[in-house]
């Protein structure tokens, strides 16, 4: 086997922002949505310091942990749509959570995989499952997810974003992403007690 | 020491909505009891440190979840439980197989008979060991209180022969 150049595969991609800007224009008012690693950082840019009250920022995280929240969050709030944005080094890191989610069913768990190939945020290593050529979407299928999609521009996410957020799920969509080597990860927005409270709250309206 | 049918009712008079949990051999027949109960919600997850962020979600979206693992999943959990009970501050409660604790000819040498209890006192939880059926009030007991002082609490169930 010969192993992919440390870049990762050339592939068509999307800009991580361009995929969240979807998601942010998609997203319902009671919607949750969580992020972690980059996705995290661009939605903290992209919010420019004005977070929605749903929007549960996982910094600082336990890498890998934002399927495990986003599943008991659904569970919880059954009436709420729970969209994870998640980057694929954090799926690998919690790649059981996926069977986790598909044995507890929430309908209403949307688990999007930004797919950039790389560990972006600590200087864009290369994962071993970039080296491996896992494919997410036949993994995620093979778990039994009612919904399953993947997405390479964000022309065509843009089109199919309502239809994948307002599929019976849970659902999980790859969403191929072109790595930004060189980008500091995410700051802490506050100090994440705090943010907790205010998110608990917001959940009780 | 306690049947699956006293630990449903002592978590549905508890008012535990969801037992998140990784079986062992004491823990585990519990979750049969428990679903029949029909209160508490048995929610299966294939390691245990995702316990611990599946019992936050829960817990952010106002349910009232415990984690029940044994021993060698706390040892596992350790960033998940960094994160979830220090950096997000939740109060979440656990229910801790200690494994060998009654019968130490099963397991000559185990290791967890080291590591357990210093492991619980690292992570600041406070734990309450049960090594007897008598002790499923002191048990309720400290549930309660745990949750008015919003910390995060154990029960560290002694497991071999009853």
């Amino acid at each position: 086997m010969t192993a992919p150049p440390a870049t990762g595969p050339a592939r068509t991609a999307m800009h991580l922002v361009d995929a969240l800007a979807v998601v942010r224009a998609k997203r319902g008012p009671r919607d949750v949505v969580v992020t972690t690693m980059a996705p995290a950082r661009d939605w903290m840019a992209m919010a420019a310091g004005e977070l929605e009250p749903l929007d549960l920022v996982l910094v600082p995280s336990a890498m890998g942990q934002a399927t495990s929240m986003g599943l008991g969050l659904a569970l919880a709030q059954p009436a709420r749509r729970v969209i994870v944005c998640n980057g694929d080094g954090s799926m690998l890191m919690n790649l059981g959570s996926l069977v986790s989610i598909v044995a507890a069913a929430p309908p209403n768990l949307v688990v999007l995989v930004f797919d950039n190939g790389v560990y972006e945020v600590t200087g864009a290593q290369i994962t071993p499952g970039s080296v491996a050529g896992v494919d997410y979407v036949a993994v995620a299928r093979a778990c039994g997810f009612k919904s399953v999609y993947r997405f390479s521009d964000p022309t065509a996410w843009n089109a199919s974003a309502d239809e994948v957020l307002g599929a019976v799920g849970p659902t999980f969509a790859l969403l191929d992403i072109a790595p930004t080597p060189g980008v500091p990860g995410p700051r802490s927005p506050g100090p994440a007690a705090e943010r907790s409270r205010r998110f608990i709250e917001a959940l009780r309206v | 020491m306690f049947s699956g049918e006293e630990i449903a009712r002592l978590f549905a008079a508890l008012g535990v909505t969801h037992v998140v949990t990784v079986p062992d051999s004491t823990i585990g027949p519990w979750q049969g009891a428990i679903e029949r109960h029909g209160v508490t919600r048995v929610v299966r997850v294939c390691r245990e440190g995702e316990a611990w962020g599946v019992a936050a979600g829960l817990h952010w979206g106002g349910a009232k979840p415990v984690v029940l693992i044994q021993c060698t999943g706390l040892f596992e959990s350790g960033d998940a439980i960094r994160n979830v009970l220090h950096d997000w501050k939740l109060p979440i409660f656990s229910v801790i197989g200690y494994r060998s604790y009654l019968n130490q000819d099963t397991l000559p040498g185990d290791t967890c008979l080291v590591f357990t209890e210093p492991t619980l006192e690292a992570w600041w939880i406070d734990y309450r060991l049960i090594t007897s059926p008598d002790q499923i009030n002191e048990m309720g007991q400290h549930y309660e209180a745990c949750r008015a002082a919003g910390k995060p609490g154990a029960w560290l169930i002694a497991e071999g022969k009853a």
